[in-house]
C-alpha cells in the first residue's frame, strides 16, 4: 500500500511534466514558429489599434424593453451579426471580465418566444423586409458561443438596403462587396456558405 | 437537410468505420507490448518514466493490485487539482490575475477532471490561471482517459487469460496509452486546429476597441493543446466558457468535423482491440455493430425531431448549422465526451431527449475512452445469462462460465449510476436548493436537473447549461455521483475481469449460445435498451416527451 502510494505520487509528477508542461509547450512552440498569427487570436489591427479578432463577432442590435434598437446611431452604417446572450463581451477590460455564453432558453420558454417576436418586428422594421421575405433564424436566435462571427448570406442581402443608405454609397456597391465576402463551404464540403460579419464590415469602412 | 450535410453526415461515419481496424491494431500491439513505428522513439522515454517513478514493468498485478493502483493515483490526482484551484491566485500564469478558486467549486471540478466527466460549473476564460488550466486540468484530461483505457485493456486481459490470476500492470498500461496513443495524436491534432485558429499562446488577454468603439477583451491561452486531449479522451472540458461553440476553440467547419470525429475515435478503435486481444476479432466487430446501430438510430430520432419541428438557430453558431450541432450532439452524448459545439438545452424537446437518454443507457455507446467499452462489455455479461436464462442453456461467454459473482457484479455497475441519477434528481426536484437554479420553467426545467445528474453520474459533463450549477448544493451532490458513476463502474469491472481471469475455458460445445452473430447483437441492443428504458421511462416522460407534446399545442411557459 505505502509501496503502491510512493509511486502513484512519482507517476503523478512525471506525468505532469510530461503532458502538462513538455507537451503544451512543444505544442506552442511550433505553433508559434509555423501559425503565429491565428496562434494569437487571428488579431485584426487598424493603424497601431487591434479592433477585434476574425473569429470574434461584435456588431449587433440590441433591444430596449419595448423592442426599440437601443443602438441604432452607432450600428446602422454596419451589417449587424446575431443576437448575443453576452452582447459579444462588449465592454469587457481588464477590470471586468468578458465571458462567453448563450441563452440556454429550451424550446418552451417564454422570454424567447417574445424575445425572437421583438428582434424579428425590429429587424423587419430597420431593414425594410417585406412581410413576404423570410427572417432567416439565425439573425432572430441568439448563437451558441454568444461571439458567432457568421450570418447567413441571405440576412446580409436583406441589411444591403439600410447600409447602402445610412453611408450613402450605391446599392450595388455594397451589395458587390456582399457576394465578394460570401464563403463557400470549406473545401467544398465542411459546413455552409457564410459571411464573415466583421471582414465586411472592414472592407466598406475601406471603401470610403 | 440538403445533400450537402448529407455527405458530410455519411463521410463521418465512414472514416470511423475505416479508422477503427487501423487504430484499434496498432492500440492492440501497444498493450501487448509488441513493437510499432513508434517504439524506437517512445520505448526510451517510457523506460525513463517506469525509473523515475520506481515502477517495475514486468511485475504483473491481481485485480485487487491493480484497483488500488488506480485508485491511489486518481486520488493523488483529485489532491493536487483541488489544492492547486485553492491556491492559483498565489501562483504564476495567472495574466488575467484570477482569484482561487472557492472550495465547493473546487471539490465539483477536482472531481470532475479525475472522473473523466469535465462537468464545468464554471467559465474557463473567468475563472483558471493558465497554470491550473496546463499542470491540472490538461494533465488529467490525459491521465484520467487513460485510467479508463487501462481499466478496459485489464478487463480485456481478463476474459482472454486463461486460468491467471494477473491483468497486467496498471502503471504500464497508463503509461504506454498516454505516451504511444494520446501524445502522438494531440501533436498532430493540436497543430491543425492552431492552423485553423484555435489559439496557442501564453499571452495576456488582447484588448480591442471594437468598430463602434466598444472595448472588447479577448481571452487568449494555450487551449490547442488541451482541446486536442479533451476530444481524443472523451474529456470534453472546454478551455473557455461555451466550449466548442466558442469560435477560439472551434473556429472552422474542418475544425468541428475532425473534433467531432475525435469524439467517437479511440471508444470506436477500441472495439477492435479488444477483439484482437481476445484473438477473435469478430467479437470486437459484434460490439461496434451493437454501439453504431445504437448511435444512428439516436442520431436519427435526434435529426427527424429538430428538423421535424422546425428547429431553431438559438444556442446554434452558423458556421456549423443545424445538422452538424445535432450529429455533434448525437456523439458528445453517446460518447461520454460532454464537449458541445450547440448548447443542447436549446435543442427541439425530443432531440434533447435523445441525447439525455443516451447518456442515461449507461454512456456504452462507444462511451468514454476505455469507459464505453468495459461498460458494454458488463451489458453483454447480463445479455449471455439472460439468453441463457430464456432458451435453457449454460451462460457461457468466449468459453467462459458466467456465474453468480460476476451477474452481481454487472447488476451493481448498472445500479449504483441508475439509483444516483433518478435519487439526487428526486432530491433536487422537492427541495428550494435544487429548485432555485432552474433557468427554465415548466417541464423543461426537470430536464434541466435530470441531465445534470446523468450527465455526471454518466460521467458525460455536458450540461442544459442554463441550471445554475456553482452552488453548494449542486457542486456537492454532482460530485459525489461523479465519484459513484465512475468508480462504481470501474470497480465491478475490474472484479469481474479478476474472476473471469481465473476460469478454465470450456471448448464450444452444442450448449453455447454463439456471441458472434447478428442475434447476439440484436440481443445486445434489446437488453441495453430494456433496462434504460425501465428505468428512466417514467422520468423521461415529464420532462423531455411531455414538452414535445406541450410545445406543438403552442403552450409556454
Amino acid at each position: 500500500m505505502l509501496r503502491q502510494l510512493r509511486t502513484s505520487i512519482a507517476m503523478l509528477i512525471v506525468l505532469t511534466l510530461v503532458t502538462g508542461v513538455l507537451y503544451p509547450l512543444t505544442v506552442t512552440l511550433a505553433a508559434q514558429v509555423a501559425y503565429p498569427e491565428s496562434a494569437n487570436g487571428s488579431l485584426v489591427q487598424r493603424g497601431d489599434e487591434v479592433v477585434g479578432s476574425t473569429l470574434i463577432g461584435q456588431v449587433t442590435y440590441t433591444l430596449t424593453e419595448d423592442g426599440e434598437i437601443a443602438n441604432r446611431d452607432a450600428i446602422d452604417r454596419y451589417f449587424w451579426g446575431r443576437p448575443s446572450a453576452v452582447n459579444y463581451m462588449l465592454g469587457s477590460s481588464a477590470d471586468s471580465l468578458g465571458s462567453s455564453g448563450a441563452s440556454n432558453y429550451g424550446s418552451t420558454n417564454a422570454t424567447l418566444a417574445h424575445q425572437v417576436e421583438q428582434r424579428e418586428a425590429a429587424f423587419r422594421a430597420a431593414n425594410s423586409v417585406p412581410a413576404s421575405v423570410a427572417v432567416p433564424s439565425e439573425m432572430v436566435y441568439a448563437s451558441g458561443s454568444g461571439l458567432d462571427p457568421h450570418i447567413s448570406p441571405e440576412s446580409a442581402r436583406l441589411q444591403i438596403e439600410r447600409v447602402a443608405a445610412a453611408r450613402g454609397l450605391e446599392r450595388t456597391v455594397v451589395a458587390r462587396l456582399v457576394e465578394q465576402s460570401v464563403e463557400a463551404p470549406q473545401w467544398g464540403i465542411f459546413g455552409q456558405p457564410r459571411v464573415n460579419v466583421l471582414r465586411l464590415n472592414l472592407a466598406l469602412d475601406q471603401l470610403q | 437537410m440538403t445533400p450537402l450535410e448529407l455527405v458530410q453526415i455519411a463521410l463521418y461515419l465512414g472514416l470511423l468505420v475505416v479508422c477503427t481496424p487501423l487504430l484499434g491494431g496498432y492500440m492492440a500491439r501497444v498493450f501487448k507490448g509488441e513493437r510499432t513505428w513508434s517504439t524506437p522513439v517512445l520505448r526510451r522515454v517510457e523506460s525513463a518514466i517506469y525509473r523515475l517513478a520506481g515502477v517495475h514493468p514486468d511485475e504483473e498485478q491481481s485485480w485487487k493490485q491493480y484497483a488500488l493502483a488506480m485508485m491511489l493515483f486518481n486520488v493523488a490526482g483529485f489532491v493536487l487539482l483541488f489544492v492547486l484551484q485553492l491556491t492559483q491566485r498565489a501562483l504564476p500564469l495567472n495574466p488575467a490575475v484570477l482569484p482561487n478558486v472557492e472550495p465547493f467549486l473546487a471539490f465539483n471540478t477536482a472531481t470532475s477532471f479525475v472522473t473523466n466527466t469535465n462537468w464545468q460549473a464554471y467559465g474557463g476564460e473567468t475563472t483558471m490561471s493558465y497554470l491550473t488550466q496546463l499542470i491540472g486540468l490538461n494533465v488529467q484530461n490525459f491521465v484520467s482517459a487513460a485510467t479508463g483505457v487501462a481499466v478496459v485493456i485489464a478487463m480485456t486481459r481478463g476474459l482472454a487469460r486463461r486460468q491467471a490470476s494477473a491483468l497486467g500492470n496498471f502503471w504500464v498500461d497508463l503509461v504506454r496509452c498516454v505516451l504511444y496513443v494520446f501524445l502522438p495524436l494531440c501533436l498532430v491534432f493540436a497543430l491543425v486546429l492552431v492552423s485553423q485558429g484555435v489559439v496557442q499562446n501564453f499571452n495576456g488577454y488582447a484588448q480591442a476597441t471594437t468598430l463602434t468603439g466598444d472595448t472588447q477583451l479577448l481571452p487568449q491561452g494555450p487551449a490547442a493543446s488541451q482541446i486536442a486531449i479533451k476530444q481524443l479522451g472523451t474529456n470534453g472540458g472546454g478551455f473557455f466558457n461555451v466550449n466548442s461553440a466558442h469560435p477560439f476553440e472551434n473556429p472552422t467547419p474542418l475544425t468541428n468535423f475532425l473534433e467531432m470525429l475525435s469524439i467517437l475515435l479511440i471508444p470506436a478503435a477500441l472495439t477492435h482491440t479488444y477483439g484482437v486481444m481476445v484473438s477473435s476479432k469478430r467479437q470486437g466487430w459484434v460490439i461496434f455493430a451493437a454501439m453504431m446501430a445504437l448511435f444512428l438510430a439516436g442520431l436519427a430520432l435526434m435529426l427527424a425531431s429538430e428538423y421535424g419541428v422546425p428547429g431553431t438557430m438559438e444556442g446554434k453558431e452558423t458556421r456549423f448549422g443545424i445538422a452538424n450541432s445535432i450529429l455533434w450532439g448525437a456523439a458528445t452524448t453517446s460518447a461520454s465526451n460532454g464537449s458541445v459545439n450547440a448548447m443542447h438545452s436549446s435543442f427541439s424537446p425530443l432531440a434533447g431527449g435523445v441525447a439525455l437518454l443516451n447518456i442515461m443507457l449507461g454512456e456504452v455507446i462507444f462511451g468514454g475512452v476505455g469507459a464505453g467499452l468495459y461498460g458494454m462489455l458488463i451489458f453483454v455479461v447480463l445479455t449471455v445469462f439472460i439468453a441463457g436464462l430464456m432458451v435453457g442453456r449454460t451462460p457461457e461467454y468466449l468459453g467462459k462460465k458466467i456465474e453468480s459473482w460476476e451477474i452481481k457484479m454487472a447488476i451493481l455497475a448498472v445500479l449504483l449510476p441508475s439509483a444516483c441519477i433518478l435519487l439526487f434528481s428526486a432530491v433536487a426536484s422537492v427541495t428550494e436548493a435544487g429548485l432555485s437554479s432552474r433557468a427554465n420553467a415548466g417541464p423543461h426545467g426537470l430536464s434541466e436537473i435530470l441531465y445534470a445528474f446523468a450527465s455526471g453520474a454518466g460521467n458525460n459533463g455536458s450540461a442544459f447549461a442554463g441550471l445554475n450549477a456553482n452552488t453548494p448544493f449542486y457542486n456537492v451532490l454532482l460530485g459525489i455521483a461523479m465519484w459513484i458513476g465512475r468508480f462504481g463502474v470501474i470497480l465491478p469491472a475490474l472484479a469481474i475481469a479478476g474472476s473471469m481471469g481465473r476460469k478454465k475455458v470450456a471448448p464450444p460445445s452444442s450448449g453455447t449460445f454463439p456471441t458472434g452473430g447478428g442475434l447476439f447483437v440484436a440481443l445486445l441492443m434489446a437488453v441495453i435498451l430494456i433496462v434504460g428504458a425501465l428505468t428512466f421511462f417514467p422520468a423521461l416522460s415529464l420532462g423531455p416527451i411531455v414538452e414535445q407534446l406541450l410545445m406543438s399545442s403552442g403552450r409556454v411557459f
